[in-house]
């Protein structure tokens, strides 16, 4: 371990603590003023409200039809993350066990998605749904989701699969067993922390993507976040604690799952999948 | 056939993969080709470069690059700047782990959820500004909302955790005992960070810098909700949103697209062209 000497190296470590210190104080305080302002009868010129109450989320829940909301949500969410899994894990397989001509090309094309932001390619990606007629429904919007995460669980899994020693599976081929038999009663048992790992952290994506499900869906299946976005750009419309409890009911919902998340990954691993799935 | 197939590596297991790419290629590849076929066929026909032509003749709609670029390029560089010193002490603690779980906290909710805490907690009567007056820091209100710094601040809450957290794993990747090697020999704290750590850290950081400058480029839910979407935060994609979802002018939409995927690619390439300048090789300390 390196000691600081100096009194000047130890004034700038104190200046480095400092600024993380005045960047999370800020943060919590920023989300707690949502929390706060959800349940207060009525907040001007004070430090705190003058009253508290839960009639805002009694109200929000109907005045924002937030049941229609939470299932259009969960609709999408879960067929996201069933079939970023089921098209994702094969692939993922395929790239960590075998050497072809294209694999770096493909490769590629799998990085793209995650790279390029979604506002970038969501517009023509939303063009061509509208054309086709998918926009607007269900499934333009879960189709248009599963391009990041697709790819997303792929990177994730690579890592995991080429952790599993190839002898488990050759043995398993020995005894007759297809590529199928093999992945459901070996491999998939195997890789169930990172399956798990990858399908949480896609979930969590996904109740946050905005700009995606923004573009491609209609009325009838905003999901959350879309919901609070046309929420916030109404201000005025409602009462500014109805649009804060509803940010409450998103801020649980998406926590609640990354805290889960976080039980399987580290926290660095949320940004870092990019770097470390090229390898 | 098939076995000639099978030793380049072409076998039932590789086949796995064609879902995934197909996948890709349609909803992925296509539109992008689409997009950009369509952003060369006018939507009220004319001139197949008529789209770019009438973007970079009207203000309104190119000024939206410079006007991105002045929120973005400051906005990364600024939560680079703060990240590496960050990031060189976090890699010192035992448990960085809570903290870390804090930062991620922000990149989760995203950029909706942030902008309705700013708009309460910015405000003219939040708690900022409280205690700013209450302590007599500023006569009166600041004005951080609605303007150019509601967008600014808004990237600084969920892009500094996400720059920092990548330039994290850039430094814990950097073999501790380079340093006290140098440290050994005599170099003090910033001659460590000039010759040592800087080097190595170059070509991680690049990346880093690419990867913050393109989502800083393409913001827009808080250039709506936090700026001034006719002004000063008119950014390219509240110009592309307008064209198609507004006008339902796909075809400008996709040009305006086009535009902003070559931007973010031309500074990407113009700094990992500058890369190539600098050194690149192994950050562990070992022999090998």
């Amino acid at each position: 371990m390196i000691r600081t000497e100096s009194v000047a190296s130890r004034l700038w470590v104190w200046a480095v603590w400092l600024l993380v210190g005045f960047f999370i104080v800020n943060l919590l305080a920023l989300i707690a003023t949502v929390v706060v302002n959800s349940f207060s009868t009525r907040w001007f010129t004070t430090w705190l409200p003058v009253g508290f109450t839960v009639k805002w989320y009694l109200s929000a829940w109907e005045e924002f039809q937030l049941p229609d909301i939470l299932m259009a949500t969960f609709e999408v969410v879960g067929a996201v993350v069933l079939l970023s899994g089921l098209i994702g894990v094969p692939a993922a397989y395929a790239m960590a066990r075998r050497e072809f001509p294209g694999k770096k090309f493909v490769m590629l094309l799998f990085l793209l998605p995650m790279l390029v932001p979604p506002i970038t390619f969501g517009i023509p990606l939303a063009t061509v749904l509208y054309k086709a007629g998918l926009a607007g429904s269900a499934s333009g919007v879960i189709l248009a989701n599963l391009v990041p995460t697709v790819p997303f669980v792929i990177l994730v899994m690579i890592p995991f699969i080429q952790q599993i020693d190839p002898r488990v599976e050759q043995a398993a081929r020995v005894f007759g067993a297809g590529t199928f038999r093999m992945f459901t009663n070996v491999l998939v048992p195997l890789l169930t922390p990172g399956i798990l790992a990858a399908l949480l952290l896609v979930l969590v994506r996904t109740i946050a993507m905005f700009e995606l499900t923004f573009l491609t869906a209609g009325p009838e299946n905003q999901t959350l976040v879309v919901a609070l976005y046309y929420a916030v750009f109404a201000a005025g419309v409602r009462a500014g604690q109805s649009v804060d409890a509803m940010a409450v009911i998103y801020m649980v919902t998406t926590l609640a799952w990354l805290l889960l998340a976080l039980r399987f990954v580290n926290p660095t691993q949320i940004v870092t999948r990019a770097k470390k799935g090229g390898h | 056939m098939k076995g000639a197939l099978a030793r380049k590596g072409f076998d039932g297991v590789t086949l796995l993969l064609l879902p995934a790419v197909f996948f890709v290629i349609a909803l992925f590849i296509y539109p992008f080709l689409y997009g950009l076929f369509l952003s060369f066929a006018p939507k009220d026909g004319g001139w197949w470069l008529g789209n770019y032509a009438k973007f970079f003749s009207d203000p309104f709609l190119y000024d939206t690059i410079g006007k991105t670029l002045l929120v973005a390029v400051p906005v990364t560089i600024m939560n680079l700047a703060c990240s590496v010193p960050v990031a060189l002490r976090v890699r010192l603690m035992l448990k960085p782990k809570l903290l870390t779980t804090i930062l991620v906290i922000p990149i989760t909710l995203g950029t909706v959820l942030v902008a309705e805490g700013m708009l309460n907690y910015f405000g003219p009567r939040g708690w900022l500004n409280r205690f700013l007056m209450e302590f007599h820091l500023v006569s009166e209100p600041l004005h951080l909302i609605h303007n150019y710094w509601g967008v600014f601040l808004s990237l600084v809450i969920t892009g500094f955790p996400f720059t920092f957290l990548l330039t994290l794993s850039y430094v814990t990747g950097i073999d501790p005992a380079l340093e006290q090697a140098g440290a050994m020999l005599g170099a003090r704290g910033w001659d460590r960070f000039r010759h040592i750590l800087m080097p190595l850290l170059l070509p991680g950081l690049m990346i880093t810098f690419c990867l913050s400058f393109v989502q800083a480029f393409s913001v827009f839910p808080s250039a709506v909700l936090l700026g001034a979407p006719a002004g000063i935060t008119r950014v390219i994609s509240v110009a592309a949103y307008t064209a198609a979802f507004e006008e339902y002018d796909y075809s400008m939409a996709s040009a305006i697209a086009m535009i902003m995927a070559a931007v973010q690619v031309g500074i990407v390439a113009l700094l990992l062209g500058l890369q190539s300048l600098f050194y690149s090789g192994p950050a562990g300390g070992g022999k090998g």
